[in-house]
C-alpha cells in the first residue's frame, strides 16, 4: 500500500489531466456512483454526520494495525469527495492519518467543499475520521 | 399577460453587482428571496452618510448630530408610509425581522401564563418558530401548529377549530420563504381577534413585493429586513399598534431608551425610543429609507406583476424538465420556485449551477418543519425579483438541463 503522501500525489495527477471543472465534477460523479462505500448496517443516527446541505454517514474498522474507513453520503458529489478521501485515508496506520494533511483537496480545485461553511458535512467527516484514528491509536498502544 | 411597463436594461443598470461574473459566467442571481442586491441609489446614500455626516443621534446639538439624527428619523418616516402605519412612533428600528419577532415574543413573557396557547403556521421560518417555543418554555404556553396541505395552503377549517379563549397570539408569515405561498392573513386577524388573541405576521418575505396596509389589515404586529428591500443586512422594523407597544416592557436596557436613571429607579423613554437601547444602525436606517424611495420610484404593483410574468414564464419552462417536481403550488403565491428533479439531491444541483454562475438556494431554508412534511431534505429555490430577465431564466433552465444530464 502506497503512503498517504503518494496516494494524494496521485490523485493531484489525475485531476491535472482534466481541462475543466465539468470533466472534473464529472470525473467525481462517476466516482460517487460506482463505489459501494458502506454497509447498510452502518448508515445508522450512530454514524451520522448532519450537515445543513447533505448527510454523511461514517465507519471505521481495524485490520490488523490499519484502520479502514467506508462512508456514504446522500449527495453524490458529496459522496464522490469521500471517495477520494477515503482513497487517501483508508488503509493507513492510525498514526499517518493522524499526521496527515487535506491540502490536496484543494490543489484538485475542490476546496470549496471543504469549507466550513458549505455545511455539507464533509468537514466534520475529516474530524471524525482524525477522532477515529487518534481512537485507535489509543488502543493499540 | 401583457409585456411588462418596466424598462430592465435601465433598471439593471442600477445594480453594479449584476454585471460581475461567477466562475467565468455572468452572474444569474436567482436567491432573491435570501437577500435582494442594492441598487447604488442606497449604495451611494450609505457612502454619503459616513462620508459627510456620520454621527451619534438624538442627543448630540452639533451640525452633524443634528442632520443625522433628521436623515435617520426620516427613514422611520418613509417607513411608516410605505406600510401605512398611523403613527410613526409605531415603527421600531430593529437588527431585522428575527430581531423584531424576538422582541414580541421577550414582550409576552410577563402576557402569558400556564395553559394559553399561541398558534403558528405548518410553514415558517425557523425564526418564526424558535422565539414562540422559548416563549412557551417560559410561561407554560403551548405551541400548537396550523397545518397546511400538499399544494402548501393553511387548512383554515383547522385554524377555525384550534381557534379559543385560550389563544393568546397567532403568529404567521405574510408569504412563505420556502414555497412562496401568499397567507390569508385578511381572513386570519379578524379571526384571531374574534377571540381575543394578538397576531404577529412576519412580512419578511411580502414586504419586497406586495403593497401591505398594516392599518387595513388591522395586524397587531407587522415585520421586515431592509436586506430583501434591496437596502442593506443588520436594519429592519417591527411594526406595533400603539397600544400593544405601549403594554409590552422593554427589551433590552441601555441608553436611548431612557427618559431618567438614577439608582433607584429608571424611568422609560417614550414611543418608540423605549424599544431601541443603544447607538443604532444609524447609517441603516437611513439607507432603509432610501431602498423604500428605490421601490417606490417603480412601484410595488409594476414589480409585482413583472416578477409574476417571470414566475409563470419560469414555471412554465422549468415543468418541460423530466423529473421536476414542484413543492408550494398555491395559486396565490410569490416569484418564488420550490422544487426538485426525481432521485436527484438538491445540494448536486446547486453545486453544479453555482459552476455555471447560476446563484440559487438549496437545502431546508431554515423551514425544517415544510421539509420534513414533504418528506425530502430539502429543494431547490429559485426567487425572482425585479432585475431578473427571462433571458437568464431561458439560461438557467439550460444549466439545470445541463446538471440533470451531469447527475443521472
Amino acid at each position: 500500500m502506497s503512503s498517504i503522501p503518494e496516494i494524494q500525489n496521485e490523485i493531484v495527477e489525475e485531476f491535472s489531466m482534466f481541462d475543466d471543472w465539468m470533466q472534473r465534477y464529472e470525473y467525481m460523479i462517476e466516482l460517487g456512483k460506482s463505489l459501494p462505500l458502506i454497509k447498510e448496517e452502518y448508515k445508522t443516527e450512530d454514524h451520522i454526520i448532519k450537515g445543513c446541505q447533505s448527510k454523511v454517514w461514517v465507519h471505521a474498522e481495524l485490520e490488523g494495525d490499519e484502520l479502514v474507513f467506508t462512508a456514504d453520503s446522500d449527495a453524490i458529489i458529496t459522496k464522490g469527495i469521500i471517495a477520494i478521501l477515503i482513497r487517501a485515508f483508508s488503509h493507513q496506520k492510525p498514526q499517518d492519518i493522524i499526521d496527515a494533511d487535506t491540502k490536496f483537496i484543494d490543489e484538485i480545485g475542490l476546496k470549496e467543499h471543504l469549507s466550513p461553511t458549505r455545511a455539507n458535512g464533509l468537514v466534520s467527516m475529516i474530524k471524525q475520521l482524525k477522532l477515529y484514528a487518534v481512537a485507535y491509536q489509543t488502543q493499540l498502544n | 399577460m401583457t409585456e411588462t411597463q418596466l424598462d430592465i436594461a435601465k433598471i439593471r443598470k442600477d445594480f453594479p453587482i449584476l454585471t460581475r461574473k461567477v466562475n467565468g459566467n455572468p452572474l444569474v442571481y436567482f436567491d432573491n428571496a435570501a437577500t435582494s442586491q442594492t441598487p447604488r441609489q442606497v449604495i451611494d446614500t450609505i457612502v454619503e452618510y459616513y462620508s459627510r455626516y456620520n454621527a451619534n443621534i438624538h442627543r448630540g446639538v452639533h451640525a452633524l448630530a443634528q442632520e443625522a439624527t433628521e436623515a435617520y428619523e426620516e427613514g422611520r418616516k418613509k417607513i411608516q408610509q410605505f406600510f401605512n402605519a398611523a403613527h410613526t412612533h409605531e415603527i421600531i428600528f430593529t437588527s431585522g425581522t428575527t430581531h423584531s419577532i424576538n422582541l414580541v415574543a421577550n414582550g409576552f413573557t410577563s402576557l402569558l401564563k400556564k395553559g394559553d396557547e399561541i398558534l403558528v403556521s405548518a410553514m415558517e421560518h425557523h425564526s418564526n418558530i424558535v422565539p414562540w417555543q422559548m416563549l412557551c418554555e417560559r410561561t407554560g404556553s403551548t405551541l400548537k401548529v396550523i397545518p397546511m396541505d400538499t399544494d402548501g395552503v393553511l387548512k383554515m377549517d383547522d385554524y377555525k377549530k384550534l381557534l379559543s379563549r385560550r389563544t393568546k397570539l397567532v403568529v404567521c408569515n405574510h408569504v412563505s420563504n420556502a414555497l412562496g405561498t401568499i397567507n390569508p392573513i385578511e381572513e386570519i386577524i379578524p379571526l384571531a381577534h374574534a377571540v381575543g388573541a394578538a397576531v404577529l405576521v412576519d412580512g419578511a418575505q411580502s414586504s419586497p413585493h406586495l403593497k401591505v396596509d398594516v392599518q387595513k389589515l388591522d395586524v397587531d404586529f407587522y415585520t421586515a429586513s431592509a436586506h430583501k428591500l434591496c437596502g442593506p443586512t443588520g436594519i429592519g422594523m417591527l411594526y406595533g399598534k400603539q397600544d400593544w407597544l405601549k403594554k409590552l416592557p422593554p427589551y433590552q436596557g441601555g441608553g436611548e431608551m431612557i427618559a431618567e436613571v438614577t439608582f433607584e429607579k429608571t424611568t422609560y423613554a417614550d414611543l418608540p425610543y423605549k424599544f431601541e437601547a443603544g447607538t443604532p444602525n444609524i447609517c441603516g436606517g437611513i439607507a432603509f429609507g432610501a431602498a423604500i424611495d428605490y421601490l417606490n420610484s417603480i412601484g410595488l404593483e409594476v414589480i409585482d406583476a413583472y416578477e409574476h410574468e417571470l414566475l409563470a414564464y419560469a414555471t412554465e419552462k422549468l415543468s418541460r424538465i423530466e423529473g421536476m417536481q414542484f413543492y408550494g403550488t398555491a395559486t396565490r403565491k410569490t416569484a418564488v420556485i420550490s422544487f426538485n428533479i426525481k432521485g436527484i439531491h438538491p445540494y448536486d444541483v446547486g453545486t453544479l449551477l453555482d459552476k455555471m454562475g447560476i446563484a440559487v438556494r438549496t437545502g431546508h431554508h431554515c423551514a425544517q418543519p415544510v421539509m420534513d412534511f414533504f418528506q425530502i431534505p430539502g429543494t431547490i429555490r429559485a426567487s425572482f425579483s425585479f432585475y431578473n430577465t427571462k433571458e437568464e431564466v431561458d439560461r438557467f433552465v439550460e444549466a439545470l438541463v445541463k446538471a440533470r444530464q451531469m447527475l443521472t
